[in-house]
């Protein structure tokens, strides 16, 4: 399989703030790969890094095999939007989408004719037609965005970067957009990296999710993989909600308050760790004997789809949390038992 | 990642071919830039400034301030920080009661009003003038009444007095009026709902609001009104030692050959303007936030 | 008072509108509008004919030639080197920059009459740049190019003032996305950043001129005010008035109150248009 993109070993130092501390990533032609992690993990840095406004200390950024140094910007063809769009707002819609193609040297510029047949094309895939003397300023969000989407198509782009590409739209526009999205990516190829900070939105729209976390790759992987086998602690806590447990790890059987409550064949080591579990990832049972792990149900509040409750376990300072199925409704202040069906085990430290 | 990390320094030179230097041209460029603009400043506003006090003190200290202690030159000082004295305050009240009508309530003829308190600076001083003698001159509207009756208004103070406060009419307003609005009406009506008077409101809830905005105002009033020449020249009649304001009084001299007596005063009001600057640089930098956006015209 | 006013203003809790607006009424009137009642009315006095007489006296179109012809040359001076003063100011790091910065609002600050000296004693025959210009035969103090340098004085803030918060607002991935799209730093200079800030040039070139036609006190020491070559509308306006000819100095004054108008409504439109276009300027 030959390699779209390839990013090596690349820093970045602002003053005395790392924003990259040795990135590497491969992504594969016509891949949609998502750059997920809080504010401040370098993953914006990262996608300025790949697009050439910011030049790395070091490490290395490669387009197929071109070492992208070497590149001009223009050379590069870098199809970027902007998290703001950055249009142009002197320039109607179509000269807006037509500034990339007028750009060029007379010798590579297409003809007048050429470059409106290709406006309209483009006009008709971000499905603006009709507003293409519009100006920017008189067009709604979800549409600046579209322009600003297919101006970066426009240049016929090698690698095209979203930066946060729907973030600065209320909820339902993203929502439409995101299917939207998808589906564009799907006709025209494109390699795609984009910047996310919303875990549904990379989980929904990515082949493959890059988490980033204080200027590093925490994990890489499908949108199964990163949510179902987290690699850190990080990954696991950043993506969806999880309870986190001090556990002691013996013979394959994780310990809480000396109870045995998960069998983690996997995890080898012995001694102190850290179990994390999803809220889906916990039944109610009967109240147990002696082992296995029991609370009082101190709450129970809807959750959006699912009803959740939480329980005060003794020897956790935070309660856990249960999603509960639509049959079982414990009240409150009744004592139950709790069975961990997955759960993921770091060791501590 | 902090906003400032996101933004490229624009001076950051390219160490490679395609690299960070996207916005910002290279250091030749920008030096070149730069010069240009520093060489069109000195010949335009460095030079100038500082011949006046190169001509000032051509002939040393002494003539200096003998240009300076003239008993007419005196004179000249005191009227300027009259009519200032009296023109700044009533622009002062003004420039409030306008921007808390204009501000605080919405009703027709809003923009009207607005823009017609702009009227005097769209106006050539020259006409700021005019407009008094043709009403109060000899020949004037009002000219045989005031004659018959021995009120002195054109060649005497009031004249100046009026045509300084014509052209330093709206510098209080439009500091103070962007301000006011922008603090809309919420904490007036807190101040009332606990039982305030409406002047109790305005002096301990209103003035503190937009007192730097004021003090932005009435600098730049002020530096108008002592440095107006082309409105006060017209209704003043130049009577030396009479109703020669400072600017006045250097024109007097620079006519009558006397140099450098009228480098020495113009020397002072050089010091108001440059002062006025410092202060006007300082409130800039220091409350920024309480001047808005059009705190600097 | 209150219940009057209801019909055409929103009401208020707020105290004081009567007041506040009966003292801005009555200054505006008694200081602005009635004055410049009196010399329209003054004006439109002599008649229509002689209005035209005086307005088309040989004296009077010079003049007015010399001002707005000095002030438009100034203006446009203005544009160009307080657009690049404005770039050099936002754009660029460097020794003594907020000094500079600070130093773009002396003319606000100078009093014209000193500017005027000072001007006429630096580009006269001996002066420090006067003496440098006059071997190349180049004469600046008491001609016609001394009013435009005495107006490129006044007018220059207005430019540099207008066209920095804007230049200052533009964000930085406007360019990076024009420079991503393959246009060179030239291009994207000229057809992303220069079209962003035209508004706020053409407004500040508006402002630059407007002061500069009705300028007096920093001109008329470096013009030498010689009739029908270096003598500006307002000098023209003064001479009147000292012989006595009220109406010949308002027909002037009104003219260039005319003319002062005009370019308001200009840029008023200019703005509306430039507004419906791109939704906010």
């Amino acid at each position: 399989m030959s390699v779209a993109v390839t990013i090596e070993g690349v820093t970045k130092q602002f003053g005395a703030f790392a924003a990259l501390r040795g990135v590497s990533l491969e992504v594969e032609p016509a891949e949609l790969v998502a750059l997920l992690g809080p504010s401040g993990s370098g993953k914006t840095t990262l996608l300025r890094v790949i697009a050439g406004l910011e030049e790395p200390d070091g490490g290395e950024v490669r387009f197929d095999d071109v070492e992208a140094h070497r590149l001009s910007l223009r050379d590069r063809r870098i199809g970027f939007v902007f998290q703001h769009y950055a249009l142009f707002r002197h320039l109607s819609v179509a000269d807006n989408i037509a500034y990339g193609l007028r750009a060029r040297p007379r010798a590579e510029r297409p003809s007048a004719d050429e470059i409106r047949r290709r406006v309209g094309a483009l006009l008709d895939l971000v499905q603006l037609v009709g507003l293409e003397k519009r100006f920017p300023g008189q067009l709604s969000g979800g549409q600046r965005q579209r322009v600003a989407l297919a101006r970066a198509l426009a240049i016929e782009p090698r690698v095209l970067l979203l930066d946060e590409p729907f973030g600065a739209l209320d909820a339902r526009v993203r929502k439409d957009l995101r299917q939207w999205l998808r589906d564009v990516h799907r006709r025209t190829g494109h390699t795609t990296l984009f910047v996310t900070h919303d875990q549904d939105e990379a989980l929904e729209l990515a082949d493959r999710v890059a988490v980033l976390n204080d200027g590093r790759i925490e994990q890489v992987g499908t949108p199964d993989d990163v949510y179902d086998h987290p690699e850190t602690p990080f990954v696991c806590g950043f993506l969806g909600e999880s309870n986190r447990l001090d556990v002691e790890v013996a013979g394959g059987q994780a310990f809480f308050n000396d109870k045995p409550i998960f069998a983690a064949p996997a995890h080898n080591a012995r001694g102190v760790a850290n179990l994390y579990v999803r809220p889906q990832d916990v039944r109610l049972v009967e109240p147990p004997n002696a082992h296995g792990l029991a609370g009082v149900v101190a709450a129970v509040r809807r959750h959006g789809a699912i009803r959740r409750a939480e329980v005060a376990v003794t020897g956790l300072a935070r309660r856990l949390e249960v999603d509960l199925p639509s049959a079982v409704a414990p009240a409150v202040g009744e004592t139950v038992g709790l069975k961990i069906i997955r759960a993921t085990v770091f060791g501590s430290g | 990642m902090s906003e400032a990390a996101l933004t490229p320094s624009p001076a950051r030179p390219a160490r490679r071919a395609g690299g960070a230097r996207v916005r910002g041209e290279s250091r030749l460029v920008q030096a070149i830039l730069i010069a240009i603009a520093l060489v069109f400043l000195l010949l335009v506003l460095g030079l100038p400034l500082a011949s006046v006090f190169v001509e000032a003190f051509r002939k040393g200290w002494d003539v200096y301030l003998e240009g300076l202690s003239d008993p007419d030159a005196l004179a000249a000082v005191r009227l300027t920080l009259l009519v200032a004295a009296i023109a700044v305050p009533v622009n002062v009240v003004f420039g409030l009661a306008a921007a808390w009508c204009i501000a605080k309530y919405e009703f027709r003829g809003k923009t009207l009003l607005t823009s017609l308190i702009d009227l005097p600076f769209s106006v050539s001083p020259v006409i700021s003038g005019l407009v008094y003698v043709l009403l109060f001159g000899a020949q004037g509207w009002f000219g045989p009444w005031l004659k018959a009756n021995g009120v002195e208004i054109i060649f005497a103070l009031p004249g100046i007095v009026l045509a300084t406060i014509f052209v330093t009419f709206p510098f209080v307003a439009r500091e103070v009026l962007p301000l006011m609005q922008s603090h809309g009406t919420a904490d007036e009506e807190a101040a009332l709902t606990l039982g305030a008077s409406g002047w109790r409101t305005f002096w301990t809830i209103t003035l503190p609001n937009v007192k730097w905005g004021v003090l932005y105002g009435v600098l730049l009033c002020n530096a108008r009104a002592m440095g107006e020449f082309g409105a006060v020249s017209v209704v003043s009649g130049r009577i030396r030692g009479l109703t020669t304001t400072m600017p006045l009084h250097v024109e007097i001299l620079y006519n009558e050959y006397n140099t450098v007596a009228a480098f020495a005063v113009a020397s002072l009001l050089a010091l108001l303007a440059l002062v006025t600057l410092v202060l006007k640089t300082l409130l800039e930098w220091r409350y920024a936030d309480h001047l808005s956006a059009n705190g600097k015209h | 008072m209150q219940a009057a006013a209801s019909r055409w203003r929103q009401p208020s809790i707020l105290p004081g509108f009567g007041l506040a607006l009966g003292v801005t009424l009555t200054a505006l009137c008694l200081i602005v509008l009635i004055p410049l009642a009196g010399l329209v009315l003054k004006a439109a006095s002599i008649g229509p004919a002689e209005f035209i007489a005086i307005a088309r006296s040989e004296r009077t179109v010079a003049a007015l030639r010399l001002s707005f012809g000095a002030a438009f040359l100034a203006a446009l001076v203005n544009a160009i080197f307080g657009m690049l003063i404005a770039w050099v100011l936002v754009r660029y790091r460097f020794p003594g920059r907020r000094l500079v910065d600070a130093a773009v609002d002396l003319p606000f600050a100078m009093p014209t009459a000193v500017a005027g000296i000072a001007l006429a004693a630096v580009y006269a025959p001996n002066g420090w740049v006067g003496s440098l210009l006059d071997p190349l035969g180049v004469k600046v103090a008491y001609t016609p190019l001394g009013v435009a340098v005495a107006l490129v004085f006044i007018g220059l803030p207005f430019v540099v003032r207008t066209v920095q918060p804007v230049l200052e607002e533009i964000e930085p991935e406007v360019e990076e996305a024009a420079a991503l799209l393959g246009a060179e730093r030239l291009r994207t200079v000229f057809t992303v950043v220069l079209p962003a800030v035209f508004p706020a040039l053409i407004t500040g070139f508006v402002l630059a001129f407007a002061r500069a036609v009705g300028e007096y006190g920093s001109v008329i020491f470096i013009a030498g005010n010689v009739p029908m070559v270096s003598e500006i509308a307002p000098l023209l306006i003064v001479i009147r008035l000292e012989q006595f000819d009220y109406a010949g100095a308002a027909v002037v004054g009104v003219l260039m109150l005319l003319a002062s108008f005009l370019l308001i409504l200009l840029l008023n439109l200019l703005h509306g248009g430039l507004r419906r276009r791109y939704g906010h300027v």
